[in-house]
């Protein structure tokens, strides 16, 4: 008889609206990481206590394998974390003792605090430590003082406009977005009219079954807009990707695990490498989360996404830095 | 002549009436803002500005400063004027020379806005 699953979620495609149950119940996940496989047009997500009863679903070998990590915000020094290159350092031992190494890495921005060279310089150091690629987009720390120009110099030098592009890898198309820039009073983040119509022919002539891999560091999905955890425009970047079979959006920004299925799409933030934020309205503001020490690494955290060729989508595997 | 000396004394007596008029505290306390421009201060807490809603008289220099433990900014929404990023207690001041309403925000966090009403 097959074992009773009791932390399996399932999510409808069907159904547009947040499965609040799934969603809160992959949110008391964030300590200890989840892992979320897509399957038929359902997301199935497992608590990653369970992985050794999963088998083949957990799917951890594939063709491309590739870890996401966000909001290092190297340079922040206050009492929710005061040794964020401590942690970020732990997310590197993480990401090397990984079984399935990754091709390269993404940074989904807040990578300074205050868009400091040193700072850049300091969290470059540690990432060093991986031996990896890293693509980066921008936070709205990194592009302070300077309207970005610092971090195009640093990361996006090929890159259009405000520093977004776009490469491929063993068949899969990622697309790097930046949704921090000339906010407006009162609203959320933007990608302006420039960013929209470039990412519009960037995606013109690819395959229907090509899997894209979109990643900003603002969500593309209303999160929470009364804390701006969303994104004006994105609705229009995303109708550019309707036509394809495989969307995953990484984001970061609100420094927690959250993920949610719509049609083809699925969305999935980050944990913080450097400290936690609270739930949405469970507090006045979104201000930096003060937890006990000992449970600090127990919601800090990376992300693991594994591709595998002629599955509906991508293995998305977050796992906590204690 | 007997007229003319009345003309003097009714000259001398507004004078008077002027320098004692002038020893007036209100009036002192009008120089005195004159003298020093008057100031004021919007606190950055919690992801918000306090007040919000700030009127002060033309001639006033507002200083934000931020406690809160996130860096934030102060941007004017029709570019009049525009701080650095200010870390936790670093502070931005402006002087509102001319009356009108003035929208801000914090160009970090959008959602957090606050406007000057100077009169």
């Amino acid at each position: 008889m097959a074992k009773k699953v009791n932390d399996e979620l399932l999510h409808d495609h069907n159904n547009d609206g947040i499965d609040r149950r799934g969603f809160l119940k992959c949110m008391a996940w964030a300590g200890t990481g989840a892992l979320c496989v897509m399957q038929g047009g359902v997301l199935k997500s497992y608590s990653l206590s369970r992985m050794s009863d999963l088998g083949a679903a957990a799917a951890t070998t594939g063709e491309l394998s590739f870890v996401q990590i966000s909001d290092s915000h190297m340079g922040f020094n206050k009492p929710a974390n005061p040794d964020v290159a401590g942690t970020l350092k732990a997310a590197v031992d993480k990401i090397n003792a990984l079984s399935t190494p990754p091709q390269f890495l993404l940074h989904t921005g807040d990578i300074s605090h205050l868009s400091k060279p040193e700072e850049f310089d300091n969290v470059d150091q540690i990432l060093k430590g991986t031996g990896k690629e890293v693509h980066f987009v921008p936070g709205e720390h990194d592009v302070l003082n300077d309207d970005g120009a610092q971090f195009r110099e640093r990361y996006a030098k090929s890159s259009k406009g405000a520093g977004w592009y776009s490469f491929d890898q063993k068949g899969v198309h990622f697309i790097g977005l930046v949704n921090v820039m000339n906010l407006k009073a009162g609203g959320l983040g933007t990608l302006g009219h420039e960013q929209l119509e470039w990412l519009e022919d960037d995606v013109k002539h690819l395959k229907h079954s090509t899997p894209i891999v979109v990643f900003a560091h603002i969500p593309l999905w209303s999160v929470y807009p009364e804390w701006g955890w969303g994104t004006e425009d994105s609705a229009q970047a995303l109708a550019y990707l309707k036509k394809f079979g495989s969307v995953t959006v990484l984001n970061g920004h609100i420094h927690q695990i959250m993920q949610k299925v719509e049609g083809n799409v699925t969305f999935h933030t980050a944990a913080s490498t450097a400290f936690p934020q609270p739930q949405p309205g469970k507090a006045d503001s979104p201000g930096p989360m003060k937890v006990p020490a000992e449970q600090l690494r127990g919601i800090l955290g990376i992300t693991d996404v594994n591709y595998v060729r002629g599955q509906h989508a991508l293995a998305v595997v977050d796992s906590s830095l204690a | 002549m007997r007229r003319s000396v009345r003309i003097l004394g009714l000259a001398v007596a507004v004078v008077v009436g002027l320098a004692a008029f002038a020893t007036r505290p209100r009036f002192f306390a009008a120089a005195a803002q004159q003298a020093q421009p008057a100031n004021a201060e919007v606190k950055i807490d919690n992801f918000s500005f306090g007040p919000a809603s700030l009127t002060v008289a033309a001639g006033t220099t507002v200083t934000w400063i931020n406690r809160d433990d996130i860096p934030h900014t102060v941007v004017s929404e029709d570019k009049l004027f525009k701080s650095r990023v200010l870390d936790t207690d670093e502070k931005f001041s402006f002087t509102f020379a001319k009356p009108g309403t003035f929208g801000y925000f914090c160009s970090l966090h959008p959602k957090m806005t606050g406007k000057v009403v100077v009169q």
